[in-house]
């Protein structure tokens, strides 16, 4: 970074920093908000800002991060395909390392199954038309933000006529997990610092009803320290001063209604369908299942798959973590058989895991006074 | 080779029937689990056990010795090639421990089918990169294996080096000592990982793979106090920092804002949701020096082709808790880790 930048960034904070403590010495009682997006999880550790707020504002992460919030079931029921004979498995890469019942994805290609890792859904679809005597699965996992690129590779292998590619999708719509936490009555969210990619898609205006309905402020913002840093200042101040809104930071990437050929694109696709969450349970209409007419891109309709069971690793507390009734630190497993390099939970899986910032970054230390370097 | 015994990563689980994994070669946590427990208690040894970056032998006149072998996919990529990569790898392991390469050896696995021009081409970007370095091969090796046995073409180079005057080893570091980076971070695991995953991009990521042995040497001549040297490649500037933290038991502090990054180089591990600090380079050091040198340090970095970005980037804190902490651009603070194991991109 150039000099000129860091003197930005660094003037940008301070400024956020000032505006948020002087409306925290507003506050009647000390607040939490809750960030709903693994980007924010992982950029609000890596800049350190936890250690830059005053005691009365708090910051949870809550069910934003997509491999997280993914089920034990669907887990098993990827690694039962991977199994499978003739079959070449296609994920994104943090899916790899999360534990189900029997084993992670990534020690099922250590015994040899065919596990590769993708960085777009349409690189699935490629390797489906060039190996054609294989049975190729995309494991379609994410938010509003991935389901729209899902939807494309579903319409490229039509399009394609390709009899050998599939998707298992755990797609999940962030509203309804938003609306399930605040009705659970034991999670005290204050306000929410809005996804950055989700509401690319969505538009601000989706997250309307959390201020209209449950009378708390949503602060869209995008994933550099500084701009996150003002949303906490300006949160705080909606709080102090009662006037829950909208708002959206993030206006460089977010409009109003969102990214709608993307939103048409999922809903010719997908259909609203009860889902299963990891910490949430199952959710009614909260998640993306493929439309009847799709049904033979459906992997589990195709390979019919064992039926999912919602067990979690035993005394593994991510579901507690995700909807912010817990720490990391609450964890009995945590940071002791429960580590980045043996993860049980999911949170400690993947690197945007509240968990895993949590043990790379988070370790408790008193602020200390450090020699400033010519 | 550099390894601290985490108690964290070694859980005591019966480990005969687990499975190697890929990440197990990625140089961060699972790789020193590797060391810690299966290599070390079979072959370990007063020499071994250091896991210094080469080896250093007694005798009359001390000699160090390394060995490393080189498996990147694509074999060609922005900025160098695996022939470059397996001469600058050596080299520079013989030189962070203030070694003149005597002689390399090195093997050739190829594989069935290889294109001799492939080959060709590769032993041209060897010679021209040891011509460079100053070094000769001096003995080598060559087997070849069945279609599905290997991919391409894998290479192992040893190095033997003369060690000079300078003492440069982790026990020397104290604290007050300064951090120094001889320029920008991750390039070269960045131009790797984007010519491998995404290769329908153009980038202008290009690899740092450089010999640095001879901007060492001079560093080490001109320049009195410099006490430790490293090369940050796999586990990246974050690994050589905890590992600096770990093996003196003293507190280490890196300031982001003085980490030099290249945009393009940022961006690109943005976009994959990767941290740079964690990501490797090729043809970079790390000197850690007394205050008093710092400024000579520098100068003479500066002064060569691969050092022209040199920055402070940290010190040596007196605090004994083995830990490595990262001052952040906008004033908060986070502990530094060793990273795990093989690098996977984020999916939201």
């Amino acid at each position: 970074m150039n000099f000129a930048a860091v003197l930005d960034v660094q003037d940008q904070t301070r400024d956020s920093l000032r505006r948020l403590r002087a409306a925290a010495e507003q506050l009647t009682e000390s607040v939490r908000f809750m960030e709903i997006c693994g980007t924010h999880t992982m950029s609000i550790f890596r800049c350190g800002l936890h250690s830059l707020l005053p005691p009365a504002v708090t910051l949870l992460s809550g069910p934003g991060c997509p491999v997280c919030v993914t089920s034990q079931g669907d887990i098993d029921q990827l690694i039962e395909l991977a199994r499978m004979p003739g079959m070449t498995l296609c994920t994104y890469g943090d899916m790899l390392r999360v534990i189900g019942s029997n084993g992670s994805l990534e020690q099922c290609r250590a015994e040899g199954a065919d596990i590769r890792i993708v960085y777009s859904s349409l690189d699935a679809v490629r390797l489906a038309e060039a190996e054609r005597n294989r049975q190729v699965v995309f494991a379609a996992v994410g938010f509003e933000t991935t389901a729209p690129a899902s939807a494309a590779a579903v319409l490229e292998a039509q399009r394609l006529q390709l009899k050998n590619f599939s998707i298992l999708t755990s797609h999940k719509l962030i509203m309804p997990a938003m609306r399930a936490l605040l009705e659970s009555g034991d999670v005290r969210v204050d306000g929410f610092l809005c996804p950055g990619h989700v509401s690319v898609i969505t538009g601000a205006a989706a997250f309307e009803p959390i201020v209209s309905q449950y009378h708390l402020p949503c602060i869209i913002a995008g994933f550099e320290g500084p701009q996150i840093a003002a949303a906490l200042a300006r949160l705080t101040e909606l709080v102090a001063g009662g006037t829950p809104a909208l708002e959206n930071l993030y206006s460089q990437a977010v409009t109003e209604h969102g990214n709608q050929a993307a939103q048409l694109l999922i809903d010719r696709v997908f259909a609203h369908a009860d889902w299963q969450w990891r910490g949430l349970g199952k959710l009614k209409d909260s998640g993306l299942a493929l439309r009847p007419e799709f049904a033979q891109y459906d992997a589990r309709l195709r390979f019919s798959p064992s039926a999912p069971t919602s067990r979690e690793p035993s005394g593994c507390r991510c579901g507690d973590v995700i909807t912010g009734r817990a720490t990391p630190a609450d964890c009995k497993l945590f940071g002791k058989t429960c580590t980045p390099v043996h993860a049980l939970g999911p949170c400690m899986v993947s690197s945007e895991g509240t968990c895993q910032a949590w043990f790379k970054y988070h370790r408790v230390r008193t602020p200390r006074k450090v020699r400033a370097v010519s | 080779m550099t390894t601290t015994a985490d108690p964290a990563v070694t859980s005591p689980r019966s480990r005969a029937a687990e499975r190697i994994t890929l990440a197990h070669g990625g140089g961060g946590q699972l790789t020193d689990e590797l060391f810690v427990s299966c290599i070390l208690p079979r072959l370990g040894n007063r020499v071994l056990n250091e896991l210094l970056d080469s080896a250093i032998l007694p005798g009359t006149e001390r000699t160090a010795l390394t060995i490393d072998s080189y498996i990147v996919k694509p074999i060609k990529f922005p900025g160098g090639d695996i022939g470059r990569l397996s001469i600058c790898g050596t080299v520079n392991d013989l030189a962070v421990c203030g070694a003149k390469p005597l002689g390399i050896a090195l093997s050739l696995i190829l594989t069935e089918g290889l294109e001799r021009g492939v080959l060709d081409e590769i032993l041209d970007s060897i010679s021209a990169t040891a011509r460079e370095a100053g070094v000769r091969v001096v003995t080598g090796d060559t087997k070849v294996v069945g279609h599905g046995q290997g991919d391409g073409i894998y290479i192992t180079t040893a190095g033997v080096g003369a060690i000079g005057a300078s003492e440069v080893h982790p026990s020397s570091v104290r604290p007050g000592d300064v951090l120094i980076v001889s320029g920008t971070i991750a390039d070269h695991g960045m131009a790797v990982m984007l010519a491998r995953e995404m290769p329908q991009i153009q980038s202008v990521v290009r690899s740092d793979v450089a010999p640095l042995n001879k901007m060492i040497y001079r560093l080490l001549e001109q320049v009195a106090g410099v006490v430790f040297l490293r090369d940050p490649t796999r586990g990246g500037l974050a690994g050589v920092a905890a590992d600096l933290a770990a093996r003196t038991g003293l507190h280490v502090t890196l300031y982001e804002q003085d980490i030099p990054v290249r945009p393009e180089t940022l961006h690109a591990a943005d976009m994959l949701g990767i941290d740079p600090l964690d990501v490797a380079n090729e043809g970079k050091v790390v000197v850690v020096v007394r205050p008093e040198a710092v400024d000579n340090a520098i100068n003479a970095l500066r002064a060569e082709k691969y050092g022209r970005d040199a920055q402070v980037i940290g010190v040596v804190g007196a605090e004994p808790d083995g830990v490595c902490e990262l001052r952040t651009t906008m004033g908060g603070n986070r502990i530094l880790q060793k990273p795990y194991g093989e690098q996977l991109p984020r999916i939201c």
